[in-house]
């Protein structure tokens, strides 16, 4: 057995390297053709299922606005399969990949455009809600913090075998609720880091 | 193959609130994290093709007309697990200040310039032997605004995906003999001395490169192991 490399913060500088086109302001000028490798646009056009959009904002224990945030989303497809080798049901050939990443800007904002998850695979043969992973990194983080965003219109969060695990009176913090603005589907998701509100973030 | 990733193996880590690194006080969770199991969720986690990147991507000496000023430097390891198998194939991504300690970002103040030949971003996805190599100039140390005569010791920035979202690591590597150690809140937070070792890469001399670069070895070590019985009891 090894034992692992330590984690250490992200810092305040990762925007030019992990996140160069997202709308935090990093460099206020001149053209960067630094390809990102993921963005804050998970959509394929191959993709099935219904797009959506996830806005939120990530607020410090001050609830002051953390503008130099990096968040990254892991998701299911639209029929609950992940696009990844554990996961060995048949998956339809689209080339949607379910991670996207995105900087918050100066008021602490973010969002990624994607398309609603399925239900997945969950403990014991049941099946969780549909949900997003979030991994959360920052100055003053010096490891990455996990939630999950879960969606108020589905039935299915009350039988949910990690929504169940979490107390009930903090449950609200996962949930994002609908706002409907012209076609556009847009589920709101606040990440509060610290204080009376806290989301609640995983040991895992 | 089927890995597992026990909570034990994150015990170096440091903890979210370290108050001597200011900036922990008001930005880690208060409240008690909620235990869950592994699900498919958090057993997964994005692939990336060897189309992600480009092969030059790995040379942040040749991202601009000229070559940057500094230390050329040659960093390159291995991606392993916790039985000491290779990840292949998985993301490596680095950012650094150049030879100066100057970020190319407009929250960096540092009165040290910047270097129109260097951005200081590099990626590479491993080979079949979780191997990575980049070519780089040596970053400079820098202030910062955490006490009192606060510098960074010279540092690479890395982010690295491996098996699941689970194995996620972002880290930093130092460089060995770095006179800045003892007073670095952010290296301190991880209390145990060997751990705090992990993070330092080790100078190579077998791979300098006569007349051109120094070489240093950084071998990265994610969480994850093969499953044994007594852990598929567990779960």
């Amino acid at each position: 057995m090894s034992e692992i490399t330590p984690s250490q913060t992200v810092g305040p500088f990762f925007a030019y390297g992990l996140a160069p086109h997202s709308r935090c302001d990093w460099k206020p000028s001149d053209v960067y053709d630094w390809k990102e490798t993921a963005g804050a646009n998970l959509v394929t056009s191959d993709a099935s299922g219904t797009k959506i959009r996830i806005e939120g904002q990530v607020l410090d224990g001050d609830g002051m606005p953390i503008n130099d945030a990096m968040l990254e989303v892991w998701q299911a497809d639209a029929q609950g399969r992940y696009a990844h080798p554990r996961d060995r049901r048949t998956r339809p050939n689209t080339k949607f990949m379910g991670f996207g990443r995105s900087a918050t800007d100066k008021n602490g904002a973010f969002s990624f455009d994607t398309i609603k998850p399925g239900p997945v695979p969950g403990p014991n043969g049941k099946l969780q809600a549909p949900h997003i992973v979030f991994c959360i990194f920052s100055r003053g983080m010096l490891r990455q913090i996990y939630t999950r965003l879960y969606f108020a219109d589905e039935a299915a969060n009350e039988s949910d075998p990690i929504l169940t695990l979490v107390p009930s009176d903090r449950r609200g913090t996962l949930i994002a609720h609908k706002e409907l603005r012209g076609d556009l589907r847009v589920y709101r998701f606040n990440i509060r880091v610290q204080g009376e509100s806290e989301t609640v973030f995983f040991d895992i | 193959m089927t890995l597992v990733f026990p909570k034990g193996s994150l015990s170096a880590f440091p903890k979210h609130l370290t108050p001597d690194y200011r900036s922990t006080v008001k930005r880690s969770p208060s409240k008690p994290l909620v235990v869950v199991p592994h699900t498919l969720s958090e057993l997964t986690g994005p692939v990336y093709g060897h189309d992600a990147v480009q092969e030059s991507d790995a040379d942040l000496t040749k991202q601009h007309n000229g070559e940057p000023l500094g230390e050329r430097i040659i960093v390159h390891g291995h991606v392993l697990d916790e039985d000491k198998r290779p990840v292949p194939d998985t993301l490596v991504e680095i950012w650094q200040a150049n030879a100066c300690g100057r970020y190319v970002h407009n929250v960096d103040q540092h009165p040290a310039p910047l270097d129109p030949n260097f951005t200081g971003a590099g990626r590479i996805i491993t080979d079949k032997k979780g191997y990575y190599r980049f070519i780089t100039v040596k970053p400079g140390a820098y202030p910062w605004g955490n006490h009192h005569n606060a510098w960074r010791p010279n540092h690479i920035h890395f982010s690295v995906f491996g098996h699941s979202f689970l194995s996620r690591l972002v880290t930093q590597m130092y460089f060995p003999g770095d006179y800045l150690f003892p007073f670095d809140p952010i290296f301190n937070s991880v209390t145990d001395e060997k751990a705090r070792q992990r993070m330092v890469s080790k100078f190579d001399l077998e791979n300098t490169i006569p007349d051109w670069a120094l070489c240093f070895r950084f071998d990265i070590v994610l969480r994850g192991h093969e499953a044994t019985p007594r852990d598929a009891d567990k779960h």
